[in-house]
């Protein structure tokens, strides 16, 4: 029993987990009482995209030191503007629209890899400048109007199975996935190899470029959905609507336990990093602090978790 | 970084002839430059003039001194994701204590300067990555901006707005100051002597340790002089805008960070350059511009930048591989 | 500061440990004036830790060190450079992005001020015109733009250069290794020149030669131990193979005669250098060692990665008939996965054979790994350890394990037994030949003599090109320099 605890306290996702309860435990003492599952039921679901981005950050920052997706606020933002304007309102063309925000998602990812590979760029830098035209692309086709998502659409994603928020549970079986796709596969021991080291990776005979254009792909399409999944869970579209979600996706990989100097992830991890933030925003509301204060408060926390973490690499 | 060094070992044994593709290299950044001056020229040739330049670059002299700030911490290997929200926070403590409470505005500015030496400490002392890092210090700024400038508004300290609007003869103040700025950093960092260690750990830290040279103050001092530089591209937009907002240099580390690219500099590997910087810089400012003047609607102005930087990066990357496949016809 | 003092360095019963690893148990070593010792020893006997701390960049767990017979407390790098003592690191210690000049600065804090670039550059170049006369190096040079023999020469001669304090003890830790046998020479011809004004150096090499023949004494170390220190003279190659505690003593014969006769077998690769212009093509048939020599980086590395490369893309110039492996020789930079485990890492090449369905069964992976750990002998408790916790030699022989447990039929090796103590190496050759005789084709670059012996054919480069074709019968260390000199003596 005692080693199984050992066990337990060395995954480095554990922490992420006991500091979401510790939060919520403080926001409850604070409320006294009042609400406590509704917290969790509406962390949950609020969860769900910061951990969708995380999923998508984290396959992309586990490819190695200077890789990681700036493009995905841009992405999302677009992405969720293009779903609700296939969509139209219309019940009936969710799936179209759905599909478009895919495609509109993967075609991002397949930009940004077409940029790192043709121009021998960080892809810190080819996802940045990608950024800047996604948001160009972005405003010139909303033309700034928020459009409202099909009632089916809004109703899918806040729809809750005794408490539980449906997409929450969805997106739990998804990220199952991802964990058998990143240590049971392959295209998972591809990643977690180049993250360690790229050239001997080759040597290995990986197959290098595919993996890391996969991945762009990957992350784009994430983006994407998570784009259309943000439109009808806050009923409508906005080019700003991704906009928190590059710090939250680094902020979820880092504190999840994943290494972020590539070849080391951690799936697990995500949950509890995405609960722990979410509940955090969520206790600051309810102590009732400015919008000053929360954005302090959480560059504190994400500096403080790093901070605490430290590198694995010794100099 | 260490793999970098190593995987010399099985590379391709680099022929020595390099220097033409560097010194095509070189004049890429002032390639651009001119380029887009062309442009300017053709689309309006009236504004080529004293006046003309004095108004277009003048919003170029703040980017210049972040773009120069990010230039140092990209020297030894980091990234200041957080620059353009501590550009906005000192825009916002001058408008609002410059001004009032000169003592106050002073000791806020010097303990940011702090601040960011401080990050550079951590940031070596727990060897966690600078994206991490700055991304988390983006929301700190942001949130003490707003904590102290709610609203837009305050007022800049009337010497600011003097120096910024100083009348310089024959050649307008904005090219004085970018041309004494690139001198100066240029001095500090690519001729001194402890600039070239500084260059060095960009470069291999290792070797410079081994050499018995402190990293940690060579990051602290890097990251000390972003602090500065942070501080004046800060004062100096205020000193041109008078007025603040809580998100005024939001755009700036988008814009800092290509002009260091645009200006030859590399992401690692200590290889920078203070002159490209500059007239990176410059060239971003000016690109602004010239969209304008080629009715280019204001939607794309921000994809323009990324496509600009995108075109220098190809430019780049066309040059690097042209080389060698030259040379092996010969 | 006792400059009469005979002892340039005293280490006394230095210990250190990293984590569970003892990496010196209580170690003496002691420096006089105008000596250059030897420091010999397997992969992982201690001996780079020893330097390290010897030149201030580890600090040493218990024991003491004097310098010039006074006890240094609080030793540090800084100190070190002070008192005189300069290390050349396994690893090059250049700023890549730095000038010559600029890089002989960074060793030389005293150099500062105006000038200080001039004075920088004078300083570097006076050192390499005495070392390595038409070294043919500006000083004005960027170091990365350099190949990695003049960085490596650069290295050298900074750590001889002198400003404020003098220069006592060099330590050489595997200087040749990318030196060429000419450059090499003129290297410890030089050590030889600077221990006579009164310098002192530690050489450390694999090259038991060079220490035979240009150290005054040799001192052996084994498993964190100093095993044996005697005068140079007193010491025999077999001799200090066996102190090593090399499993096999003893040179390696040639090979066994009585391989297939050249042409009986189908030809597995054919391949032609891009700057080969005489139609000139190297070739190898099943079941044959083809050996690729000439001095260090004249196109021998370049041409094996031509054909890793035509192995997933058609490359002009080289035709292959079977699946390729490369065994790499920069282990850490090429080689291994430092995050994984054994298994993991022996595993990789061949995963797509250790899956059950679509995934890959941890368990056919940890079984493929422990046939290989049998065959080829990997010292470890447990393969689920992680890699790093293998000697050097070990890890090696995992790289070695990954490439022949894979279906690659043609093993490309890059120099692969750099740094590899000479226990392991007698290993490993020995499977080399039996996968040969299955009929593996081996092409296998070499800097070594004694490597080339185990060939079955061999080709000569200089730069980037074949310049002599010797059959086994033909090879002889002479014809091999020859070839590798011919166009400089000529033209």
């Amino acid at each position: 029993m005692n080693s199984l605890l050992r066990r337990l306290l060395s995954q480095p996702w554990v922490w992420s987990y006991l500091g979401a309860l510790l939060v919520w435990l403080a926001a409850i003492v604070f409320t006294h009482g009042y609400g406590a599952g509704g917290m969790i039921s509406a962390g949950l679901a609020l969860a769900v995209f910061s951990v969708i981005t995380g999923v998508a950050q984290m396959f992309v920052i586990t490819l190695g030191p200077g890789n990681v997706d700036l493009s995905l606020p841009a992405n999302i933002g677009l992405a969720s503007a293009v779903a609700m304007k296939v969509m139209g309102g219309s019940d009936s063309l969710i799936a179209l629209g759905l599909g478009a925000a895919l495609v509109s998602g993967i075609g991002i990812g397949v930009g940004n890899y077409l940029l790192i590979w043709l121009l021998r760029i960080p892809p810190i830098i080819a996802t940045l400048s990608a950024s800047f035209i996604i948001q160009s692309i972005g405003i010139s086709y909303g033309r700034g109007l928020q459009i409202k998502p099909p009632p089916g659409f809004a109703e899918f994603t806040t729809v809750q199975l005794a408490g539980v928020p449906l997409l929450a549970i969805g997106t739990v079986v998804l990220t199952l996935g991802f964990a058998v796709l990143l240590h049971r596969t392959i295209y998972g021991r591809s990643v977690l190899a180049i993250g360690q080291n790229p050239r001997a990776a080759w040597l290995a005979g990986i197959a290098v470029e595919r993996t890391r254009c996969f991945t762009y792909l990957l992350s784009g399409a994430l983006g994407g959905i998570c784009g259309a999944l943000l439109a009808g869970y806050f009923r409508g579209s906005s080019l700003d609507i991704g906009d928190e979600y590059l710090l939250a996706s680094i902020a979820l990989v880092v504190i999840g336990g994943t290494s972020v100097s590539g070849g080391k992830a951690n799936v697990t991890g995500l949950w509890g990093a995405g609960l722990f933030l979410v509940l955090l925003l969520t206790m600051l509301n309810t102590f009732g602090v400015s919008a000053g204060i929360r954005y302090v408060v959480t560059g504190l926390v994400i500096i403080g978790v790093i901070v605490a973490a430290g590198g694995e690499k010794a100099r | 970084m260490t793999s970098l060094a190593g995987a010399s070992t099985l590379r391709a044994v680099v022929a020595e002839v390099n220097t033409p593709r560097r010194i095509l290299r070189a004049i890429l950044p002032a390639l651009s430059l001119a380029l887009v001056v062309a442009g300017i020229a053709w689309f309006n040739p009236r504004a080529i003039s004293y006046f003309g330049i004095n108004l277009m670059l003048n919003l170029g002299i703040p980017v210049v001194l972040a773009t120069i700030a990010q230039m140092f911490v990209i020297t030894v290997n980091e990234l200041d994701l957080s620059i353009g929200n501590f550009v906005s926070f000192v825009g916002c403590v001058a408008a609002i204590w410059l001004r009032e409470n000169p003592v106050l505005g002073v000791v806020i500015l010097i303990g940011c300067i702090g601040l960011y030496a401080l990050m550079g400490a951590v940031i070596y002392l727990r060897n966690v990555p600078s994206i991490v890092v700055t991304l988390g210090m983006l929301f700190v700024w942001q949130g003490l901006a707003v904590l102290v400038l709610p609203r837009p508004g305050g007022k800049a300290p009337a010497w600011l707005h003097d120096i910024m609007n100083l009348r310089t003869p024959y050649v307008p103040f904005p090219i004085v100051a970018a041309v004494v700025i690139a001198a100066v950093v240029h001095f500090g960092i690519m001729q001194s002597s402890y600039g070239a260690i500084l260059r060095g750990s960009g470069g291999n830290p290792n070797a410079i340790g081994r050499a018995g040279w402190s990293l940690l103050r060579t990051k602290v001092v890097m990251f000390l002089l972003a602090g500065i530089f942070g501080v004046l591209s800060g004062l100096s937009l205020i000193g041109l805008t008078t007025s603040a907002d809580a998100n005024i240099g939001k755009g700036y580390t988008l814009l800092s960070i290509a002009g260091v690219i645009l200006g030859g500099g590399e992401f690692v590997g200590g290889r920078v350059s203070p002159i490209g910087a500059v007239i990176g810089a410059l060239t971003l400012t000016l690109a602004g511009t010239l969209l304008n003047f080629m009715r280019i609607s204001p939607d794309w102005q921000v994809g323009a930048e990324g496509a600009i930087l995108i075109i220098v990066l190809a430019a780049r990357a066309l040059i690097n591989r042209a080389g060698p496949g030259v040379l092996s016809h010969k | 500061m006792d400059e009469h003092s005979a002892n340039i360095v005293d280490l006394t019963h230095i210990e250190k440990t990293f984590g569970a690893v003892r990496a010196l148990a209580g170690v003496d070593l002691m420096v006089s004036r105008g000596e250059c010792v030897g420091l010999v020893g397997h992969n992982g006997a201690g001996k780079s830790t020893l330097m390290n701390i010897l030149a201030g960049t580890l600090a040493a767990d218990a024991g003491e060190i004097s310098i010039g017979g006074k006890p240094q407390k609080h030793y540090s790098v800084a100190q070190a450079h002070k008192l005189g003592v300069r290390c050349v690191f396994q690893e090059l210690s250049l700023c890549p992005n730095l000038t010559v000049a600029e890089n002989a600065r960074v060793l030389h804090p005293s150099i500062a001020g105006w000038g200080w670039r001039k004075q920088a550059g004078r300083l570097i170049r006076e050192k390499l015109d005495a070392i390595f006369p038409d070294h043919g190096i500006s000083t004005d040079s960027m170091v990365g733009d350099l190949p990695i023999g003049k960085r490596q020469m650069i290295e050298v001669a900074r750590a001889f250069t002198v400003t404020k304090e003098s220069v006592r003890l060099v330590i050489l830790d595997e200087p040749t290794s990318s030196l060429d046998s000419h450059r090499a020479g003129q290297l410890l011809a030089h050590v030889r020149r600077a221990i006579t004004d009164g310098g002192a150096c530690v050489l450390i090499s694999h090259l038991l030669g060079e220490i035979l023949e240009y150290t005054d004494r040799i001192v052996v170390m084994r498993d964190g131990k100093v095993v044996a220190a005697d005068r140079a003279a007193a010491f025999s190659r077999d001799r200090l193979v066996t102190t090593m505690g090399a499993t096999a003593a003893g040179r390696t014969g040639r090979a066994d005669a009585g391989t297939v006769a050249r042409g009986s077998t189908p030809v597995r690769v054919r391949a032609q250098p891009v700057r080969q212009s005489d139609g000139f093509e190297l070739v190898a048939h099943q079941g044959e060692i083809v050996g690729l020599a000439g001095l260090a980086g004249h196109g021998q590395t370049d041409l094996l990665l031509t054909i890793f490369k035509a192995a997933a893309r058609r490359t002009a110039g080289v035709k292959i008939s079977d699946p390729v492996a490369l065994i790499a020789g920069d282990r850490q930079s090429d080689g291994i996965f430092p995050l994984w485990s054994i298994a993991e890492n022996i595993g990789i090449r061949s995963i797509k054979n250790l899956r059950r369905g679509r995934l890959i069964s941890p368990d056919l992976e940890t079984r493929f790994a422990e046939s290989w750990r049998d065959k080829i002998k990997i010292l470890t408790p447990d393969l689920r350890n992680n890699i790093l916790s293998l000697s050097g030699g070990n890890q090696q022989k995992a790289l070695f394990a990954r490439a022949l447990g894979s279906e690659a039929r043609i093993v490309l090796m890059d120099d692969p037994m750099r740094g590899v103590d000479i226990g392991t190496k007698l290993e490993v050759y020995e499977l080399i030949r039996s996968e040969a005789r299955a009929g593996r084709t081996f092409l296998w670059y070499t800097t070594e003599m004694e490597e080339l012996q185990n060939c079955d054919h061999v080709y000569v480069f200089r730069n980037g090109r074949i310049v002599a074709d010797l059959r086994r019968d033909e090879l002889s260390e002479e014809k091999v320099i020859q070839s590798s000199f011919e166009e400089a003596i000529h033209s």
